[in-house]
């Protein structure tokens, strides 16, 4: 009975949650911002919402990677607020929120260690979600192997690189491998956790969970076609946690075309409905804005009930959907190409 | 999770197993008399019965009543952080917990001052008869009362965090959640009213008759 005892603990956290959740951009505040000219404008915009002044020590002018990292380090400070406040199980879920980002920032410094990068370079790059402590030593790694035992053994990560070490070298189509099969290991993980808590989280989370394995099956499926990736290998990076499992998969395991995958998602009745009007054409929305949106609707619906987890994931989830608006609407602005300014995703 | 149920579980099946061997001992022994429902009724004390039922009283309110307040309060909290005005207006979730502390508070004074002694062993019929009713009277509206304001409690909490989150997000939710909540603390009041009437009729001590 969630209801009875989540407040102890998650009542003041969730109240926070719901507040920050107000703040996020309404349609209204999206039809101002398509209509800025410049960014400063646009900064204008921004500070009559939850923003506020976030923007008011940078220098002028503006760029848009310098109002990326400021968005990026507004959502930061809030996560981090959440996490100080939180107790177990609480805060083995926010983490589990910022594992995804640590593989994110892995596989960038491995990336641009190959390509000869200074590190100090790209710690900056690295999302601060993400960050561990043994994040400067990735550059000494070769091979997996070698990475696992001198970096990674120590932070959380280190149960999901069973599957990955091999001593192949770390080289770029290695990296993508190892980049999913990370992301297989963690989202698996997460969702036994959520399925252990149970109750109202484990029904608004793994729903979610399921859809970014089945989203992450097609679209590695998709991406494969005319690679040198062979289709055994494909079937090790899907996800097991979702929908698709285990028919869809196997059946998205032996696809050569987007006929095929398309094909596979007619058997599934919500996924039929994103396969269809997808497409190339101009005017079209493309399949990834599809997975976008029907992200953005599940989180929004893991608002409508109370007294569970669900609502972290999402609030975070959503607030990187609008950091990539907001980002989007600004290139549009900044380089003076408006053609597709409204291909944001609306959220509320 | 898996693990309490299991464990629960557990215990629950030692204890019936426990029961059933004593219970089946008795039986088979011939000794099946001894299990009597009538001479527990009578053994027990109408004092025990009766602080038993004032204790229940306000004991289980209190405990309602906490759980609403704190179910409550820490939304109100988190809510607060972000849109201030809702702080004043979502005290009525929490006056209406603290209601149901009082009704028990009442409840519970009420009885203790029907409580009185008399001659236990020396006393008439009457008197005996007229006692003991006033002590199952007394459990009875005590626990009436102590377990409808214990779910009276958990109910308004319940409802006033829920009250508190939506207020802040659209402040018309609030006099529309707040008509659930009135009808959650009237259950409480239910609970009152029973008690009220169980004891109207008892009269313990030296000169009560049936």
């Amino acid at each position: 009975m969630d209801s009875l005892s989540f407040n102890i603990n998650g009542g003041y956290l969730e109240g926070i949650v719901r507040g920050f959740k107000s703040g996020i951009l309404k349609r209204t505040d999206y039809l101002n911002l398509v209509q800025c000219e410049t960014l400063d404008d646009l900064k204008l915009h921004l500070q009559s919402t939850d923003y506020g002044n976030f923007l008011a020590n940078e220098p002028s002018p503006l760029s848009v990677s310098v109002i990326d990292d400021k968005l990026r380090e507004k959502l930061v400070s809030e996560f981090e607020y959440l996490r100080n406040h939180s107790v177990e199980p609480l805060s083995t879920f926010l983490d589990y929120i910022r594992y995804s980002y640590m593989i994110d920032n892995i596989v960038l410094l491995i990336t641009g260690t190959l390509h000869q990068r200074h590190i100090s370079e790209l710690i900056p790059k690295c999302h601060p979600l993400g960050s561990f402590e043994q994040m400067e030593a990735i550059h000494v790694a070769s091979t997996p192997a070698e990475l696992y035992n001198a970096v990674l053994v120590d932070t959380p990560l280190a149960p999901y690189f069973i599957d990955c070490i091999s001593e192949h070298d770390l080289d770029e189509m290695n990296i993508e491998i190892i980049r999913n099969t990370l992301y297989k290991a963690y989202l698996e993980d997460f969702h036994s956790f959520c399925k252990n808590i149970g109750g109202t989280t484990a029904e608004a989370m793994c729903e979610i969970l399921a859809f970014e394995a089945d989203r992450r099956a097609f679209i590695i499926t998709i991406n494969s076609f005319g690679t040198e990736l062979s289709k055994d290998d494909r079937a090790k990076l899907y996800p097991r946690c979702g929908k698709l499992f285990p028919d869809g998969l196997s059946q998205l395991a032996r696809a050569d075309e987007y006929e095929q995958v398309r094909q596979v998602a007619e058997n599934y009745g919500g996924y039929r409905t994103l396969f269809e009007g997808a497409g190339t054409n101009p005017g079209d929305k493309t399949l990834e804005d599809k997975f976008f949106e029907h992200e953005v609707k599940l989180n929004v619906n893991a608002f409508m009930q109370q007294f569970h987890f669900g609502v972290f994931y999402a609030y975070i989830k959503l607030k990187e959907q609008e950091c990539r608006n907001i980002v989007w609407i600004s290139e549009c602005v900044a380089q003076r190409h408006r053609a597709k300014i409204d291909s944001y995703i609306p959220i509320f | 999770m898996a693990s309490y149920a299991t464990s629960a579980g557990i215990g629950v099946g030692l204890v019936t197993l426990l029961a059933l061997y004593v219970g089946m001992t008795y039986c088979l022994t011939g000794f099946g008399f001894r299990f009597d429902v009538g001479w527990f009724l009578e053994a027990v004390s109408p004092y025990q019965w009766a602080c038993t039922g004032i204790a229940m009283a306000i004991a289980l309110s209190v405990c309602g009543a906490a759980w609403g307040i704190f179910t409550t309060g820490t939304s109100i909290l988190g809510g607060g952080v972000k849109v201030p005005r809702i702080k004043t207006k979502n005290l009525i979730s929490i006056i209406l917990c603290e209601a149901v502390a009082i009704y028990g508070i009442i409840i519970a004074i009420v009885l203790g001052n029907l409580l009185e002694d008399f001659d236990f062993y020396n006393a008439s019929w009457e008197v005996t008869a007229a006692n003991y009713y006033g002590g199952y009277s007394m459990f009875g509206a005590g626990l009436t009362v102590g377990f409808s304001n214990l779910f009276c409690g958990i109910a308004v909490g319940i409802v006033g965090s829920g009250a508190a989150l939506a207020d802040a997000q659209n402040p018309t939710l609030f006099v529309k959640i707040l008509i659930a909540e009135i009808f959650a603390s009237a259950v409480g009041l239910f609970g009152v009213i029973v008690a009220i009437i169980l004891v109207t009729k008892v009269k313990m001590g030296k000169s009560a008759s049936i």
